[in-house]
């Protein structure tokens, strides 16, 4: 490439002729994800209070190895060390995590808030060298993709505790019948919002159709694109919605479990 | 409305380097930034230096940057601004000064040449004409609205702090090859080209550039991320290099 110098006059960190409240956004978004990670790790270690009658906290599930009647495998198996934190969060959080983590949506947002890259939009930054994502460590982002097939894993999960959310055992009788409660509808609408999310993922949008120039000729990809183009162009709303979704289901389960707060019975 | 108001324009030095300049000059209803322009060039300053065509947010002319905002001149209202305080009007900083408030953009176009030319297919019908979708077609449409003002360009960090100009060419340049790219009667490949000369790895998705964009092209989006993701099936992803191993 052919190219004329610029002079670029350094510009230190916050140097900017922006009068508006720039810092307003992006000092939003550091403190609602550090809220969030900080939440989400305190839960993730209690390895207590994450069932309540047939509701399982989504941080929580799948529960492969654990004591309440949601485990997948029975109790917490020998071969695990003591010293070992175990949690049945622990085992699985990492993946939608990293899911996250590895999110287009939220790779701009927190390059912004917690690295100031660039702090916000023609505003200085404070470091002069910048490598991007083409090179180690941030090309490591490009594993997203695998973790939203984790993630669409997840989604049949979740949706499973949805079904199992729907059958109360009568603690007198010992019968088990259909009912709805507060929390059914709580994990029912974190389902419906994490898989808005999911669907409308830019690797999914990518891979269900527009990889390909002329979509139209592929009758379901063609559909297909179409939907996740649609909640893809929500995907930031839909970020936010799931995070606070999944975090208040956890909140929901776990002070009804404690005493806190009394299931409320729809049907 | 206040009927005056203060605009510190930036005036380039002979000897290089700038510094601002204050006009008090008279405002009313519905005027823009570049209205003022012109009435301190008309009235106080006559050797201000602005570029500028078509008055109307379509010729990509008159780009600044108005209180530290990359922004159309001719397509930021006064009654938007807080007349209450000075108003700054700078060029754009990505782009080497000539005078003023202009800047010279040359660089884009020559980056521009760089993106391989539009190689339809050989042609669908007889008479040499091809056939398409309406919604293959919307899909490099809404790219090709724009009107090369080169703000996202402006405004992008790879270019604008850590001046990556001879690896990275914009997202106005990714913009223009995404249209290529994904144009349904094209051939070419580019996709090397991204990852290697034209630097795509650099962008961090923080959409400035879409923010900017006069044209409200959603840029990192719909452009960027999807030349990205082409990317990555090509280099990235070992499971896609093996199903292309077994297709050949
Ligand atoms: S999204 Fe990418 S191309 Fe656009 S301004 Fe940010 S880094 Fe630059
Ligand atoms: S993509 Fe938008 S901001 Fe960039 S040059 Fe074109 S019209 Fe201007
Ligand atoms: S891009 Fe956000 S989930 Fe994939
Ligand atoms: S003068 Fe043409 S875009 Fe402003």
């Amino acid at each position: 490439m052919d190219v004329i110098p610029v002079t670029i006059t350094s510009r230190g960190l916050g140097s900017t002729a922006r009068r508006d409240v720039w810092w307003a956004t992006p000092l939003a978004i550091f403190v609602g994800l550090s809220l969030f990670i900080v939440y989400a790790t305190w839960a993730a270690f209690q390895n207590a209070h994450y069932t309540y009658g047939p509701y399982l906290s989504p941080f929580y599930s799948p529960e492969l190895f654990g004591d309440s009647p949601h485990a997948w495998l029975g109790p917490k198996p020998a071969w695990i060390p003591a010293w070992v934190p175990f949690s049945p969060a622990l085992l699985i959080l990492p993946f939608p995590g990293l899911f996250r983590v590895t999110c287009y949506y939220y790779r701009g947002a927190y390059y912004k808030s917690f690295w100031a890259d660039p702090p916000a939009c023609a505003v200085g930054e404070p470091r002069g060298s910048y490598w991007g994502e083409g090179s180690f460590p941030l090309v490591l982002q490009n594993v997203h993709r695998y973790f939203m097939w984790i993630a669409v894993g997840f989604l049949f999960i979740l949706t499973y505790d949805v079904w199992l959310a729907l059958w109360f055992t009568d603690a007198a009788t010992g019968a088990t019948r259909f009912g709805i409660g507060l929390g059914t509808i709580l994990l029912a609408v974190n389902v419906v919002l994490l898989t808005g999310y999911t669907l409308g993922c830019h690797v999914m949008r990518h891979i269900v159709g527009g990889a390909h120039d002329e979509v139209s000729k592929h009758p379901v990809c063609d559909r297909a694109y179409a939907c996740s183009s649609a909640l893809n162009a929500r995907h930031q709303l839909y970020a936010w919605l799931s995070l606070f979704s999944v975090a208040f289901a956890d909140v929901y389960v776990r002070l009804c479990s404690m005493g806190i707060w009394t299931d409320l019975r729809i049907l | 409305m206040i009927p005056e108001a203060t605009f510190k324009i930036w005036r380039t030095h002979p000897g290089g380097g700038g510094t601002f300049q204050s006009f008090r000059t008279k405002v009313s209803e519905g005027m823009v930034v570049l209205d003022v322009v012109h009435r301190i060039q008309a009235e106080q300053a006559p050797d201000l230096a602005v570029r500028w065509n078509c008055k109307a947010g379509k010729c990509g002319s008159c780009s600044a940057e108005i209180n530290g905002n990359p922004r159309l001149m001719c397509m930021t209202r006064l009654s938007e601004l807080n007349l209450w305080e000075p108003v700054t009007v700078e060029p754009m900083r990505t782009f080497p000064p000539i005078k003023d408030l202009v800047t010279d953009v040359s660089w884009n176009f020559r980056v521009k040449k760089g993106i391989a030319k539009f190689a339809p297919r050989p042609a669908d019908a007889p008479d040499g004409t091809w056939r398409m979708a309406q919604r293959d077609i919307d899909r490099v449409q809404e790219f090709r609205k724009c009107i090369e003002c080169f703000l996202c360009q402006d405004v992008c960090h790879v270019l604008r702090d850590h001046a990556k100009h001879e690896e990275f060419i914009g997202p106005r340049v990714l913009t223009y090859a995404a249209a290529l790219e994904m144009h349904p009667l094209d051939t070419a490949d580019r996709i090397p080209a991204m990852k290697a000369q034209h630097g795509i790895g650099y962008c961090n998705i923080t959409k400035c550039c879409t923010k900017v964009c006069p044209e409200h092209i959603r840029i990192t989006d719909n452009a960027i991320i999807p030349l990205k993701e082409r990317v990555v099936s090509r280099y990235y992803d070992p499971v896609t290099r093996l199903l292309r191993v077994f297709k050949s």
